[in-house]
């Protein structure tokens, strides 16, 4: 239904309606995540900073997320190619890597903690422990569209039309970009401190 | 004028019927399933013109709430000595009574100055102005069967309500909603005992605000990729009404600069709840000094002017867009400078995001900042007076029709020259030093954003009544209304500059301690008798609309104004999917009036041969 009322296909703009939406909407998060990269910044160049060294264990987390990513692409591959047991298995790495990302993160604020970075202290520690969090809120949203992913991918019969493509792709766009805003956060961290 | 009679409607009927475009909407049913049923239909609509009209009468009903605000503190600016007991069955415990005579309370009055102007601008002047039209508008006019995504459109009105519903409660606290003015600056908006609305009122709030963004971001990258993915065949980018770039633009303008409010929010809620200290430093309350150390007030000022700013042209380019295209329509003139207007729409879009410190001369941003954004905020008056001359110039010489829509959108024209040249003084970093935070301030952003953009909706909602109803507005009380408002507009707030350059601060209770502001009490009572009639005035308007669903000259042709736009070419009962057979495809733009000899040629109607393009 959603697809006819288009009235000429394709001929406006070869993006897909809603990966453009998408596409809009990541744009809106970026502006969020620069707004505060910018109050970082501004913050830090108002003096009174705390130096301090980011948890190993976020750099632990790094890897996990980009593993997920890996596997995702491997997923939607397999899922186009007709691989069931490829993209069955490939999704639920994916299911379990992103928990797991959310549990090193977890252990890295707990190191952060552990170290005497506080998030009442000072702003540079309240700084990355808002960011992350943010940006934890925003991969647990990514797993609840796994999730659906995965539910469809368990439930519904092996079929690849281009509905379910279009979904799997959705899903994935989202993905990879809390996966590349996490690689942008860490980079930002360790270039900005 | 041409002599032989043409019926370009029945015309495009036909047309539409053999060169249309075919996509068998109407062939499989379940496109119309979520019609059936009254739940369906009215209240969890996904038809983008039920959800207009839901958000168009959402935002009524906020409006008369905010106007309803400021007629209450106006009572006291104007009559600080009368008896307002006869509020108490209202306002209960905020009206004081001592000695037989009632007092509104010095925190209830700073409520409602807070609650006035984050309704206005938020729910009426944003969700009220572009949700409605931009959600009637866009699919109609750019020849679509709804919108991208339906169900994410009722999402943006259902969380707009929730909104609503959150900010209404606050309203009913025991404490009183929040009362640290719409801007919501810290100290004030981060300490939960700063005043008596920084608790509970300014939690609700924060919470009402994020749903009230989620509402927006939801609706705005629904507008965004209708206009850019579903417009029909034909219709290019620059064929499309200027109501549509406006509303497009606007939801560019939306979608990069709320996410940065609720960065704002994000930091201040970690401040209120979790200790942190982004915005706070070094305070003292009642005597005690509080552990916040390290944090800055004006860094949440960047991060709400980031937005705020660009707010004010979220609020004013819709109303912009629907006086274009109205009066085009009835000086039966094309547009002036089509092109123009679109760059100066981009311009603005562009130039209102780096700005925003202008907002913050006077709160200690280094004086060369201050220059550079001087400079930005002046050059904003470039394509303003663009657009401005391009008004004039389309109805200069037109064969013009009066009616209460192209009445109010003279009246937006004269509305935004007026406040839009106070701008050019208060853009000035140096003059701000002296009217800063007076009652120029006040005149000029209310005549500029709130009642321009007031008149840029009066007239969207007189001129596209029948679209929504199928029936007209009574035109005599139209005009009435017109001329109430205009006249009363000026009344309230052209004097406001007079105290304003004197120095009289905005946002003071009463100015009974102060010898140098004693003596504008007979201004301020006039003020607050035209502020009384006019909101009288606009209780017409309501009755008037309300009264003209049901009881409205009934819309007898689908194209009563004559007017080019693919709106026109739908029933009069427009059922879901707008057209009932094929979708029209477009040749042409929509402003050929007075072409070749011709009143008007609607969009629809294929070129003809030898006959060039605008």
């Amino acid at each position: 239904m959603e697809v006819s009322m288009q009235a000429n296909k394709a001929k406006n703009n070869s993006v897909h309606q809603y990966k453009f939406a998408l596409y809009l909407g990541i744009a809106g998060l970026v502006m969020m995540f620069a707004a505060l990269s910018s109050a970082y910044m501004v913050r830090q160049g108002a003096g009174n900073w705390l130096e301090f060294r980011l948890p190993n264990m976020f750099y632990v987390s790094t890897v996990v997320i980009l593993l997920s990513s890996v596997s995702l692409r491997y997923c939607l591959t397999s899922f186009k190619n007709g691989k069931k047991t490829a993209y069955i298995s490939s999704l639920l790495i994916t299911c379990v890597l992103g928990v797991a990302f959310l549990f090193t993160q977890y252990a890295g604020w707990m190191e952060m903690y552990n170290s005497g970075i506080d998030l009442k202290g000072n702003p540079a520690g309240s700084f990355v422990y808002v960011l992350t969090f943010l940006h934890a809120f925003h991969v647990l949203g990514g797993i609840a569209v796994l999730g659906v992913a995965l539910y469809h991918c368990l439930t519904l019969s092996f079929k690849v039309s281009k509905q379910r493509i279009l979904r799997l792709e959705l899903t994935s766009i989202y993905w990879h970009f809390v996966d590349i805003l996490w690689i942008y956060l860490l980079l930002f961290f360790i270039l900005q401190r | 004028m041409n002599t032989e009679v043409k019926n370009y409607d029945t015309q495009a009927e036909q047309i539409i019927e053999t060169q249309g475009y075919d996509d068998h909407f109407h062939d499989h049913h379940h496109g119309d399933k979520y019609q059936s049923g009254f739940f369906g239909k009215y209240i969890f609509s996904l038809d983008h013109k039920i959800i207009g009209r839901q958000f168009l009468i959402t935002g009524m009903i906020w409006a008369i709430i905010g106007a309803a605000m400021s007629v209450i503190f106006r009572l006291q600016l104007g009559f600080p000595e009368a008896d307002l007991e006869w509020l108490k069955p209202i306002l209960g415990k905020w009206i004081i009574v001592d000695n037989g005579i009632g007092s509104l309370s010095q925190e209830f009055y700073y409520a409602l100055v807070t609650m006035h102007g984050t309704i206005i601008v938020f729910f009426v002047l944003t969700a009220g102005l572009s949700g409605t039209f931009s959600n009637l508008l866009i699919p109609l006019q750019i020849g679509a069967r709804d919108m991208a995504s339906p169900l994410m459109n009722m999402l943006s009105y259902w969380f707009f309500f929730l909104a609503s519903m959150v900010m209404l409660f606050s309203l009913f606290l025991s404490t009183g909603p929040f009362a640290g003015g719409w801007v919501a600056y810290p100290p004030l908006s981060a300490l939960p005992q700063a005043s008596t609305g920084s608790g509970a009122g300014m939690t609700l709030w924060l919470i009402s605000l994020v749903l009230f963004v989620v509402s927006t971001l939801l609706g705005g990258v629904n507008y965004i990729t209708t206009v850019l993915n579903l417009r029909t065949k034909g219709m290019s980018l620059w064929r499309m009404p200027l109501t549509i770039w406006a509303f497009f633009v606007t939801a560019v303008i939306g979608l990069l600069s709320f996410p940065v409010l609720v960065a704002g929010f994000l930091l201040l809620m970690f401040d209120r709840s979790l200790g942190t200290s982004f915005y706070l430093s070094e305070i003292f309350i009642g005597g005690q000094a509080l552990d916040h150390v390290g944090g800055s007030p004006i860094l949440y000022q960047h991060l709400f002017w980031f937005l705020g700013h660009p707010e004010v042209y979220i609020i004013i380019l819709p109303a912009m867009g629907i006086v274009s295209e109205v009066l085009s329509v009835n000086s039966r003139k094309p547009i002036f400078g089509y092109r123009a207007m679109v760059y100066s729409i981009l311009a603005i879009a562009f130039l209102s995001f780096i700005v925003w410190a202008h907002h913050m001369f006077m709160a200690g941003v280094n004086p060369f900042l201050s220059s550079i954004f001087t400079i930005f905020t002046l050059i904003i008056a470039v394509p303003s007076a663009v657009k401005v001359f391009n008004w004039i110039t389309t109805i200069y010489k037109g064969n013009f029709r009066f009616n209460p829509a192209s009445l109010f959108a003279i009246g937006f024209v004269s509305m935004f020259i007026s406040g839009g040249l106070t701008g050019i003084f208060l853009g000035n970093s140096v003059l701000d030093i002296q009217l800063h935070d007076t009652y120029f301030v006040v005149a000029h952003f209310h005549i500029v954003m709130g009642v321009a953009a007031f008149f840029g909706m009066f007239s969207g909602i007189y001129h596209w009544f029948p679209k929504m109803y199928g029936r007209f507005m009574n035109e005599t009380l139209g005009r009435i209304h017109f001329w109430g408002t205009i006249i009363g507009a000026y009344v309230v707030f052209w004097p406001m500059h007079y105290l304003g350059l004197f120095g009289v601060p905005r946002r003071y209770y009463s100015f009974d301690q102060f010898d140098t502001f004693r003596d504008f009490g007979d201004i301020n009572q006039f003020i607050t008798i035209g502020a009384i009639l006019t909101f009288f005035v606009q209780i017409l308007f309501v009755i008037n609309f309300f009264y003209s669903i049901w009881n409205g000259r009934k819309m007898k042709s689908k194209n009563p104004y004559k007017a080019n736009t693919l709106e026109w070419t739908t029933p009069i009962e427009t059922g879901h999917g707008n057209w009932p057979g094929k979708i029209p495809t477009v040749t042409r733009w929509p402003y050929d009036y007075g072409k070749d000899g011709e009143d008007y040629i609607p969009q629809v109607i294929p070129l003809k041969e030898g006959e060039e393009e605008h």
